[in-house]
Protein backbone atom coordinates (compact mmCIF):
# COMPACT_ATOMS: atom_id res chain seq x y z
CA UNK A 1 0.00 0.00 0.00
CA UNK A 2 1.12 3.50 -0.79
CA UNK A 3 1.78 6.20 1.78
CA UNK A 4 -0.37 9.29 1.32
CA UNK A 5 0.63 12.90 1.87
CA UNK A 6 -1.06 16.28 1.85
CA UNK A 7 0.65 18.58 -0.64
CA UNK A 8 -1.97 21.31 -0.91
CA UNK A 9 -4.30 23.02 1.54
CA UNK A 10 -6.91 25.73 1.20
CA UNK A 11 -9.42 27.21 3.62
CA UNK A 12 -12.02 29.92 3.94
CA UNK A 13 -13.65 30.36 7.33
CA UNK A 14 -14.39 32.79 10.12
CA UNK A 15 -10.63 32.75 10.73
CA UNK A 16 -9.75 34.17 7.33
CA UNK A 17 -9.80 33.66 3.59
CA UNK A 18 -6.73 31.45 3.24
CA UNK A 19 -5.10 28.51 4.99
CA UNK A 20 -2.31 30.85 6.15
CA UNK A 21 -4.78 33.26 7.78
CA UNK A 22 -6.46 30.26 9.41
CA UNK A 23 -3.12 29.07 10.85
CA UNK A 24 -2.26 32.53 12.10
CA UNK A 25 -5.60 32.89 13.93
CA UNK A 26 -5.13 29.50 15.59
CA UNK A 27 -1.62 30.41 16.68
CA UNK A 28 -2.90 33.66 18.18
CA UNK A 29 -5.87 31.89 19.80
CA UNK A 30 -8.19 34.37 18.11
CA UNK A 31 -11.84 33.36 17.91
CA UNK A 32 -13.91 34.17 14.80
CA UNK A 33 -17.20 34.04 16.72
CA UNK A 34 -19.36 37.17 16.64
CA UNK A 35 -22.84 38.46 15.75
CA UNK A 36 -24.34 36.72 12.70
CA UNK A 37 -24.71 39.31 9.95
CA UNK A 38 -25.90 37.39 6.89
CA UNK A 39 -29.25 36.50 8.48
CA UNK A 40 -31.60 38.45 10.74
CA UNK A 41 -31.41 36.64 14.09
CA UNK A 42 -33.71 38.84 16.18
CA UNK A 43 -36.28 36.01 16.36
CA UNK A 44 -33.68 33.50 17.57
CA UNK A 45 -32.46 32.66 21.06
CA UNK A 46 -28.89 33.02 19.82
CA UNK A 47 -27.31 35.75 17.70
CA UNK A 48 -23.70 34.62 17.43
CA UNK A 49 -21.95 32.49 14.84
CA UNK A 50 -18.60 32.02 13.14
CA UNK A 51 -19.17 33.62 9.73
CA UNK A 52 -16.72 34.31 6.93
CA UNK A 53 -16.27 38.05 7.52
CA UNK A 54 -17.77 40.35 4.86
CA UNK A 55 -18.07 37.57 2.30
CA UNK A 56 -19.01 38.50 -1.24
CA UNK A 57 -18.70 36.09 -4.19
CA UNK A 58 -17.42 38.95 -6.37
CA UNK A 59 -13.80 38.46 -5.27
CA UNK A 60 -13.84 34.90 -6.64
CA UNK A 61 -16.65 34.43 -9.17
CA UNK A 62 -18.33 36.31 -11.99
CA UNK A 63 -21.98 37.04 -11.24
CA UNK A 64 -23.28 34.59 -13.82
CA UNK A 65 -21.16 31.72 -12.43
CA UNK A 66 -22.17 32.58 -8.87
CA UNK A 67 -25.85 32.42 -9.90
CA UNK A 68 -25.42 28.66 -10.17
CA UNK A 69 -23.74 28.14 -6.81
CA UNK A 70 -25.06 28.19 -3.26
CA UNK A 71 -22.66 29.80 -0.81
CA UNK A 72 -21.49 26.34 0.38
CA UNK A 73 -20.47 25.37 -3.17
CA UNK A 74 -18.65 28.68 -3.62
CA UNK A 75 -16.67 27.97 -0.45
CA UNK A 76 -15.82 24.49 -1.76
CA UNK A 77 -14.37 25.86 -5.01
CA UNK A 78 -12.53 28.73 -3.28
CA UNK A 79 -10.76 26.30 -0.92
CA UNK A 80 -10.07 23.80 -3.73
CA UNK A 81 -8.50 26.51 -5.90
CA UNK A 82 -6.16 27.48 -3.09
CA UNK A 83 -5.27 23.85 -2.37
CA UNK A 84 -4.54 23.05 -6.02
CA UNK A 85 -2.42 26.19 -6.44
CA UNK A 86 -0.60 25.43 -3.18
CA UNK A 87 0.16 21.88 -4.36
CA UNK A 88 1.35 23.14 -7.75
CA UNK A 89 -0.61 20.43 -9.51
CA UNK A 90 0.23 19.98 -13.20
CA UNK A 91 -3.16 19.04 -14.63
CA UNK A 92 -2.23 16.71 -17.46
CA UNK A 93 -5.01 14.98 -19.39
CA UNK A 94 -4.05 11.68 -17.75
CA UNK A 95 -4.13 13.12 -14.24
CA UNK A 96 -7.54 14.71 -14.82
CA UNK A 97 -8.90 11.27 -15.68
CA UNK A 98 -7.23 9.59 -12.69
CA UNK A 99 -7.93 12.23 -10.03
CA UNK A 100 -10.77 11.89 -7.54
CA UNK A 101 -12.91 14.36 -5.62
CA UNK A 102 -14.51 13.46 -2.29
CA UNK A 103 -16.28 16.21 -0.40
CA UNK A 104 -18.33 16.37 2.77
CA UNK A 105 -21.37 18.49 3.48
CA UNK A 106 -24.12 18.18 6.06
CA UNK A 107 -26.88 20.56 4.93
CA UNK A 108 -25.67 21.27 1.38
CA UNK A 109 -27.53 24.16 -0.19
CA UNK A 110 -30.40 24.19 2.29
CA UNK A 111 -30.07 27.98 2.46
CA UNK A 112 -31.17 28.08 -1.17
CA UNK A 113 -34.00 25.67 -0.41
CA UNK A 114 -35.00 27.91 2.50
CA UNK A 115 -35.43 30.84 0.10
CA UNK A 116 -37.66 28.72 -2.13
CA UNK A 117 -39.78 27.67 0.84
CA UNK A 118 -40.26 31.30 1.83
CA UNK A 119 -41.57 31.97 -1.69
CA UNK A 120 -44.13 29.17 -1.75
CA UNK A 121 -45.12 28.78 1.91
CA UNK A 122 -44.83 32.31 3.26
CA UNK A 123 -45.22 34.70 0.35
CA UNK A 124 -47.78 32.45 -1.35
CA UNK A 125 -46.02 32.61 -4.71
CA UNK A 126 -46.60 29.63 -6.93
CA UNK A 127 -43.05 29.08 -8.16
CA UNK A 128 -39.48 28.83 -6.93
CA UNK A 129 -36.26 29.66 -8.74
CA UNK A 130 -35.37 26.98 -11.32
CA UNK A 131 -31.83 26.61 -9.98
CA UNK A 132 -33.12 25.60 -6.54
CA UNK A 133 -32.42 21.89 -7.12
CA UNK A 134 -28.88 22.15 -8.60
CA UNK A 135 -27.93 24.71 -5.94
CA UNK A 136 -29.38 22.70 -3.06
CA UNK A 137 -27.89 19.28 -3.80
CA UNK A 138 -25.15 18.39 -1.33
CA UNK A 139 -22.85 17.16 -4.13
CA UNK A 140 -22.80 20.60 -5.79
CA UNK A 141 -19.44 21.35 -4.14
CA UNK A 142 -17.83 18.25 -5.68
CA UNK A 143 -19.50 18.94 -9.04
CA UNK A 144 -18.27 22.52 -9.24
CA UNK A 145 -14.75 21.45 -8.23
CA UNK A 146 -14.78 18.85 -11.04
CA UNK A 147 -15.84 21.50 -13.56
CA UNK A 148 -13.29 23.99 -12.21
CA UNK A 149 -10.34 21.67 -12.91
CA UNK A 150 -11.79 19.35 -15.57
CA UNK A 151 -11.43 16.36 -13.25
CA UNK A 152 -13.25 13.34 -14.69
CA UNK A 153 -12.30 10.61 -12.20
CA UNK A 154 -14.41 9.20 -9.35
CA UNK A 155 -16.16 12.06 -7.55
CA UNK A 156 -18.78 12.02 -4.84
CA UNK A 157 -20.04 13.58 -1.62
CA UNK A 158 -20.50 12.11 1.82
CA UNK A 159 -23.09 13.42 4.25
CA UNK A 160 -22.69 12.17 7.80
CA UNK A 161 -23.65 15.31 9.73
CA UNK A 162 -20.71 16.65 11.75
CA UNK A 163 -18.39 13.84 10.56
CA UNK A 164 -19.00 14.41 6.84
CA UNK A 165 -15.59 15.83 5.98
CA UNK A 166 -13.73 13.24 8.06
CA UNK A 167 -15.51 10.42 6.27
CA UNK A 168 -14.76 12.19 2.96
CA UNK A 169 -11.05 12.68 3.68
CA UNK A 170 -10.84 9.11 4.98
CA UNK A 171 -12.34 7.66 1.80
CA UNK A 172 -10.08 9.78 -0.40
CA UNK A 173 -7.09 8.70 1.69
CA UNK A 174 -7.95 5.02 1.27
CA UNK A 175 -8.55 5.49 -2.48
CA UNK A 176 -5.09 7.02 -2.96
CA UNK A 177 -3.46 4.50 -0.60
CA UNK A 178 -4.92 1.53 -2.47
CA UNK A 179 -3.84 2.84 -5.88
CA UNK A 180 -7.43 3.35 -7.02
CA UNK A 181 -6.63 6.97 -7.77
CA UNK A 182 -3.40 8.97 -8.13
CA UNK A 183 -4.53 12.25 -6.61
CA UNK A 184 -7.58 13.49 -4.78
CA UNK A 185 -9.10 16.80 -3.83
CA UNK A 186 -10.92 16.24 -0.56
CA UNK A 187 -12.41 18.16 2.34
CA UNK A 188 -15.72 19.70 3.28
CA UNK A 189 -17.79 22.84 2.94
CA UNK A 190 -20.82 24.29 4.66
CA UNK A 191 -22.89 27.49 4.80
CA UNK A 192 -25.74 26.95 7.26
CA UNK A 193 -26.69 30.54 8.10
CA UNK A 194 -30.25 30.75 6.91
CA UNK A 195 -33.19 31.38 9.18
CA UNK A 196 -34.90 28.00 8.76
CA UNK A 197 -31.74 26.04 9.52
CA UNK A 198 -30.87 28.24 12.50
CA UNK A 199 -34.42 27.79 13.87
CA UNK A 200 -33.98 24.02 13.66
CA UNK A 201 -30.71 24.23 15.59
CA UNK A 202 -32.34 26.52 18.15
CA UNK A 203 -35.02 23.90 18.75
CA UNK A 204 -32.37 21.32 19.67
CA UNK A 205 -31.24 23.57 22.53
CA UNK A 206 -27.56 22.87 21.89
CA UNK A 207 -26.47 26.31 20.67
CA UNK A 208 -24.77 28.68 23.10
CA UNK A 209 -26.14 32.23 23.31
CA UNK A 210 -22.67 33.70 23.87
CA UNK A 211 -19.64 31.79 22.68
CA UNK A 212 -18.19 28.30 22.40
CA UNK A 213 -16.28 27.14 25.52
CA UNK A 214 -15.27 23.51 24.96
CA UNK A 215 -14.33 21.49 28.07
CA UNK A 216 -14.97 24.54 30.28
CA UNK A 217 -17.38 24.03 33.21
CA UNK A 218 -19.43 27.07 32.15
CA UNK A 219 -19.86 25.87 28.55
CA UNK A 220 -23.34 26.43 27.14
CA UNK A 221 -23.23 24.64 23.81
CA UNK A 222 -21.92 24.90 20.29
CA UNK A 223 -21.69 27.95 18.05
CA UNK A 224 -22.39 27.30 14.38
CA UNK A 225 -19.76 28.13 11.80
CA UNK A 226 -19.33 28.14 8.03
CA UNK A 227 -16.59 27.77 5.48
CA UNK A 228 -14.55 25.12 3.74
CA UNK A 229 -11.20 23.42 3.83
CA UNK A 230 -9.88 21.35 0.94
CA UNK A 231 -6.70 19.32 0.49
CA UNK A 232 -4.74 17.88 -2.37
CA UNK A 233 -3.51 14.43 -1.40
CA UNK A 234 -1.26 12.12 -3.39
CA UNK A 235 1.14 9.20 -2.93
CA UNK A 236 4.36 10.03 -1.09
CA UNK A 237 6.48 8.80 -4.02
CA UNK A 238 4.70 11.08 -6.47
CA UNK A 239 5.08 14.07 -4.17
CA UNK A 240 8.79 13.40 -3.68
CA UNK A 241 9.34 12.81 -7.40
CA UNK A 242 7.92 16.20 -8.34
CA UNK A 243 9.56 17.98 -5.42
CA UNK A 244 6.26 19.03 -3.86
CA UNK A 245 6.07 20.57 -0.41
CA UNK A 246 4.56 18.06 2.01
CA UNK A 247 2.36 19.53 4.76
CA UNK A 248 1.80 16.21 6.56
CA UNK A 249 1.07 12.54 6.00
CA UNK A 250 -2.38 10.99 6.39
CA UNK A 251 -1.50 7.76 8.14
CA UNK A 252 -4.74 6.21 9.29
CA UNK A 253 -8.51 6.38 9.32
CA UNK A 254 -11.09 4.69 11.50
CA UNK A 255 -14.87 4.65 11.68
CA UNK A 256 -17.59 3.33 13.95
CA UNK A 257 -21.30 3.63 14.65
CA UNK A 258 -22.73 4.06 18.15
CA UNK A 259 -25.93 2.14 17.40
CA UNK A 260 -27.41 3.66 20.53
CA UNK A 261 -29.12 7.06 20.23
CA UNK A 262 -29.81 9.50 17.41
CA UNK A 263 -28.20 12.46 19.23
CA UNK A 264 -26.62 11.31 22.51
CA UNK A 265 -22.97 10.38 21.99
CA UNK A 266 -21.50 7.13 23.28
CA UNK A 267 -18.14 6.54 24.96
CA UNK A 268 -17.79 3.13 23.33
CA UNK A 269 -18.56 4.33 19.81
CA UNK A 270 -16.09 7.20 20.01
CA UNK A 271 -13.42 4.95 21.56
CA UNK A 272 -13.83 2.28 18.88
CA UNK A 273 -13.38 4.88 16.09
CA UNK A 274 -10.14 6.12 17.70
CA UNK A 275 -8.90 2.53 18.15
CA UNK A 276 -9.75 1.66 14.55
CA UNK A 277 -7.83 4.71 13.30
CA UNK A 278 -4.74 3.89 15.40
CA UNK A 279 -4.86 0.29 14.17
CA UNK A 280 -5.16 1.48 10.56
CA UNK A 281 -2.07 3.66 11.08
CA UNK A 282 -0.27 0.81 12.85
CA UNK A 283 0.68 2.86 15.91
CA UNK A 284 0.28 2.47 19.67
CA UNK A 285 -1.86 4.99 21.60
CA UNK A 286 1.28 6.21 23.39
CA UNK A 287 2.72 7.49 20.08
CA UNK A 288 0.01 10.17 19.79
CA UNK A 289 1.14 13.64 20.86
CA UNK A 290 -1.93 15.77 20.13
CA UNK A 291 -5.66 15.32 19.71
CA UNK A 292 -7.84 17.78 17.87
CA UNK A 293 -11.07 16.99 19.68
CA UNK A 294 -14.60 16.96 18.34
CA UNK A 295 -15.12 19.28 21.34
CA UNK A 296 -18.49 20.83 20.50
CA UNK A 297 -18.94 22.38 23.98
CA UNK A 298 -22.33 20.73 24.43
CA UNK A 299 -23.06 19.30 27.86
CA UNK A 300 -23.09 15.78 26.41
CA UNK A 301 -20.13 15.72 24.01
CA UNK A 302 -17.25 16.96 26.10
CA UNK A 303 -17.50 14.56 29.09
CA UNK A 304 -18.24 11.66 26.72
CA UNK A 305 -15.23 12.49 24.56
CA UNK A 306 -13.06 12.87 27.67
CA UNK A 307 -14.13 9.41 28.89
CA UNK A 308 -13.52 7.92 25.42
CA UNK A 309 -10.01 9.43 25.27
CA UNK A 310 -9.25 8.04 28.74
CA UNK A 311 -10.54 4.65 27.66
CA UNK A 312 -8.31 4.54 24.56
CA UNK A 313 -5.18 6.22 25.92
CA UNK A 314 -5.24 5.12 29.57
CA UNK A 315 -2.52 6.77 31.66
CA UNK A 316 -1.13 8.47 28.53
CA UNK A 317 -4.33 10.61 28.42
CA UNK A 318 -3.00 12.56 31.40
CA UNK A 319 0.03 13.71 29.37
CA UNK A 320 -1.76 14.19 26.07
CA UNK A 321 -2.62 17.72 24.89
CA UNK A 322 -6.18 17.91 23.54
CA UNK A 323 -7.82 21.01 22.14
CA UNK A 324 -11.05 22.00 20.42
CA UNK A 325 -10.54 24.56 17.68
CA UNK A 326 -14.34 24.83 17.34
CA UNK A 327 -13.85 27.50 20.01
CA UNK A 328 -12.39 29.63 17.20
CA UNK A 329 -13.82 28.52 13.82
CA UNK A 330 -17.17 27.43 15.26
CA UNK A 331 -18.97 24.22 14.43
CA UNK A 332 -19.02 24.23 10.65
CA UNK A 333 -20.97 20.94 10.49
CA UNK A 334 -19.99 19.18 7.25
CA UNK A 335 -16.89 21.36 6.93
CA UNK A 336 -15.90 20.98 10.59
CA UNK A 337 -13.69 17.93 10.18
CA UNK A 338 -11.90 19.49 7.21
CA UNK A 339 -11.12 22.68 9.14
CA UNK A 340 -10.00 20.53 12.09
CA UNK A 341 -7.87 18.32 9.85
CA UNK A 342 -6.20 21.52 8.67
CA UNK A 343 -5.76 22.68 12.28
CA UNK A 344 -4.09 19.34 13.06
CA UNK A 345 -1.89 19.45 9.96
CA UNK A 346 -0.88 23.02 10.85
CA UNK A 347 -0.01 21.95 14.40
CA UNK A 348 2.26 19.14 13.16
CA UNK A 349 3.84 21.25 10.42
CA UNK A 350 4.49 24.42 12.42
CA UNK A 351 5.15 22.80 15.79
CA UNK A 352 2.44 24.92 17.43
CA UNK A 353 -0.54 23.25 19.11
CA UNK A 354 -3.70 25.38 18.81
CA UNK A 355 -5.50 26.22 22.06
CA UNK A 356 -9.03 25.71 23.29
CA UNK A 357 -10.14 29.35 23.25
CA UNK A 358 -12.77 30.95 25.52
CA UNK A 359 -11.82 28.52 28.29
CA UNK A 360 -12.61 29.84 31.77
CA UNK A 361 -13.21 27.11 34.33
CA UNK A 362 -11.98 23.51 34.76
CA UNK A 363 -14.64 20.81 34.67
CA UNK A 364 -13.82 17.62 36.65
CA UNK A 365 -15.69 15.67 33.96
CA UNK A 366 -13.35 17.07 31.28
CA UNK A 367 -10.06 16.70 33.15
CA UNK A 368 -7.69 16.64 30.17
CA UNK A 369 -4.86 19.01 29.22
CA UNK A 370 -7.03 21.13 26.91
CA UNK A 371 -4.38 23.76 26.08
CA UNK A 372 -6.45 26.57 27.61
CA UNK A 373 -6.52 29.82 25.63
CA UNK A 374 -2.84 30.01 24.63
CA UNK A 375 -1.21 28.02 21.83
CA UNK A 376 1.78 25.90 22.76
CA UNK A 377 5.09 25.09 21.05
CA UNK A 378 5.55 21.34 20.74
CA UNK A 379 7.17 19.10 18.15
CA UNK A 380 4.68 16.29 17.69
CA UNK A 381 5.01 13.36 15.29
CA UNK A 382 1.53 11.81 15.45
CA UNK A 383 -1.85 13.44 16.00
CA UNK A 384 -5.48 12.44 15.62
CA UNK A 385 -8.55 14.46 14.67
CA UNK A 386 -11.88 13.30 16.14
CA UNK A 387 -15.32 13.69 14.58
CA UNK A 388 -18.43 12.29 16.25
CA UNK A 389 -21.63 13.03 14.35
CA UNK A 390 -25.24 13.27 15.38
CA UNK A 391 -26.63 9.89 14.49
CA UNK A 392 -23.66 8.22 16.16
CA UNK A 393 -21.45 7.98 13.07
CA UNK A 394 -17.83 8.50 14.12
CA UNK A 395 -14.70 9.11 12.06
CA UNK A 396 -11.11 9.66 13.18
CA UNK A 397 -8.08 10.63 11.10
CA UNK A 398 -4.47 9.93 12.06
CA UNK A 399 -1.94 12.47 10.81
CA UNK A 400 1.85 12.40 10.92
CA UNK A 401 4.36 15.20 10.73
CA UNK A 402 6.30 15.42 7.48
CA UNK A 403 10.02 14.90 7.83
CA UNK A 404 9.69 12.49 10.77
CA UNK A 405 12.53 10.19 9.88
CA UNK A 406 11.30 8.41 6.79
CA UNK A 407 9.72 11.19 4.75
CA UNK B 1 -47.62 43.18 -29.87
CA UNK B 2 -46.42 46.63 -29.06
CA UNK B 3 -42.74 47.50 -29.32
CA UNK B 4 -42.88 48.27 -25.64
CA UNK B 5 -44.15 44.76 -24.85
CA UNK B 6 -41.51 43.14 -27.03
CA UNK B 7 -38.78 45.20 -25.41
CA UNK B 8 -39.99 44.16 -21.97
CA UNK B 9 -39.61 40.50 -22.95
CA UNK B 10 -36.15 41.15 -24.43
CA UNK B 11 -35.05 43.02 -21.31
CA UNK B 12 -36.24 40.16 -19.09
CA UNK B 13 -34.22 37.68 -21.17
CA UNK B 14 -31.09 39.85 -21.02
CA UNK B 15 -31.41 40.41 -17.30
CA UNK B 16 -31.89 36.69 -16.52
CA UNK B 17 -28.88 35.75 -18.65
CA UNK B 18 -26.89 38.73 -17.31
CA UNK B 19 -26.01 40.06 -20.77
CA UNK B 20 -26.37 43.63 -22.07
CA UNK B 21 -29.97 44.41 -23.11
CA UNK B 22 -28.90 45.61 -26.58
CA UNK B 23 -27.49 42.15 -27.44
CA UNK B 24 -30.97 40.61 -27.42
CA UNK B 25 -33.24 41.28 -30.41
CA UNK B 26 -36.41 39.55 -31.53
CA UNK B 27 -34.38 37.81 -34.25
CA UNK B 28 -31.65 36.55 -31.90
CA UNK B 29 -30.94 32.82 -31.83
CA UNK B 30 -30.52 31.16 -28.43
CA UNK B 31 -27.31 29.50 -29.58
CA UNK B 32 -25.79 32.83 -30.64
CA UNK B 33 -26.68 34.33 -27.25
CA UNK B 34 -25.07 31.35 -25.50
CA UNK B 35 -28.38 30.37 -23.90
CA UNK B 36 -28.38 26.72 -22.82
CA UNK B 37 -31.19 24.66 -21.33
CA UNK B 38 -30.50 25.82 -17.77
CA UNK B 39 -30.44 29.47 -18.87
CA UNK B 40 -33.75 28.87 -20.66
CA UNK B 41 -35.22 27.59 -17.39
CA UNK B 42 -34.21 30.80 -15.63
CA UNK B 43 -35.54 32.95 -18.46
CA UNK B 44 -38.92 31.20 -18.31
CA UNK B 45 -38.96 31.75 -14.54
CA UNK B 46 -38.13 35.43 -14.98
CA UNK B 47 -40.84 35.85 -17.64
CA UNK B 48 -43.43 34.13 -15.43
CA UNK B 49 -42.60 36.58 -12.65
CA UNK B 50 -42.43 39.63 -14.90
CA UNK B 51 -45.78 39.01 -16.59
CA UNK B 52 -47.48 37.03 -13.80
CA UNK B 53 -48.22 34.10 -16.09
CA UNK B 54 -47.69 30.34 -15.94
CA UNK B 55 -45.82 28.88 -18.88
CA UNK B 56 -46.88 25.22 -19.27
CA UNK B 57 -44.14 22.64 -19.95
CA UNK B 58 -45.56 21.75 -23.39
CA UNK B 59 -45.45 25.44 -24.40
CA UNK B 60 -41.92 25.80 -23.02
CA UNK B 61 -40.65 22.80 -24.99
CA UNK B 62 -41.86 24.34 -28.28
CA UNK B 63 -39.77 27.48 -27.87
CA UNK B 64 -36.85 27.60 -30.33
CA UNK B 65 -36.09 31.31 -30.64
CA UNK B 66 -36.52 34.69 -29.01
CA UNK B 67 -39.41 35.35 -31.39
CA UNK B 68 -41.17 32.16 -30.17
CA UNK B 69 -40.77 33.46 -26.62
CA UNK B 70 -42.16 36.90 -27.35
CA UNK B 71 -45.14 35.44 -29.22
CA UNK B 72 -45.73 32.78 -26.59
CA UNK B 73 -45.66 35.25 -23.72
CA UNK B 74 -47.99 37.56 -25.66
CA UNK B 75 -50.47 34.67 -26.11
CA UNK B 76 -50.43 33.82 -22.42
CA UNK B 77 -50.77 37.44 -21.32
CA UNK B 78 -53.67 37.87 -23.74
CA UNK B 79 -55.37 34.69 -22.48
CA UNK B 80 -54.99 35.90 -18.89
CA UNK B 81 -56.55 39.26 -19.76
CA UNK B 82 -59.52 37.44 -21.31
CA UNK B 83 -58.70 38.30 -24.89
CA UNK B 84 -57.68 41.90 -24.35
CA UNK B 85 -54.57 43.04 -26.22
CA UNK B 86 -51.37 42.70 -24.20
CA UNK B 87 -49.44 45.61 -22.79
CA UNK B 88 -52.05 48.22 -23.64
Amino acid sequence: MRRVVITGAGAISALGRTAAEFAESLRAGRSGIGPIRSTDCTQLRFQNGAEVPDYSHAAWFEDRRADFMDRFAQFAVIAAREAAADAGVDWTAELRERAAIVTGSCVGGQSTEDIGFVEVYKKGNNRVHPLTIPKTMANAGASHISMEFGITGPSFTISTACSSAAHAIGQAFWMVRSGMTDLAITGGSEAPFSFGILKAWEAMRVVAPDTCRPFSKDRRGMVLGEGAAMFVIEPLEAALARGARIHAEIAGFGMSADASHITQPSVDGAARAMQAALKDAGIAPEAVGYINAHGTATSANDPTETAAIRKVFGAHAGRLPVSSTKSMHGHALGAAAALECLATVTALRDGILPPTANYSEPDPECDLDVIPNVSRRAEVEWAISNSFAFGGLNAVLVLRRAGSGIL
Amino acid sequence: MSDEFTQRVLNTIASAKRIPAETVTIDSEFLALGIDSMDAMEILFALENEFDINIPDEEAHKVRSVRDLVEGVARLVEAKAGGAKPAQ
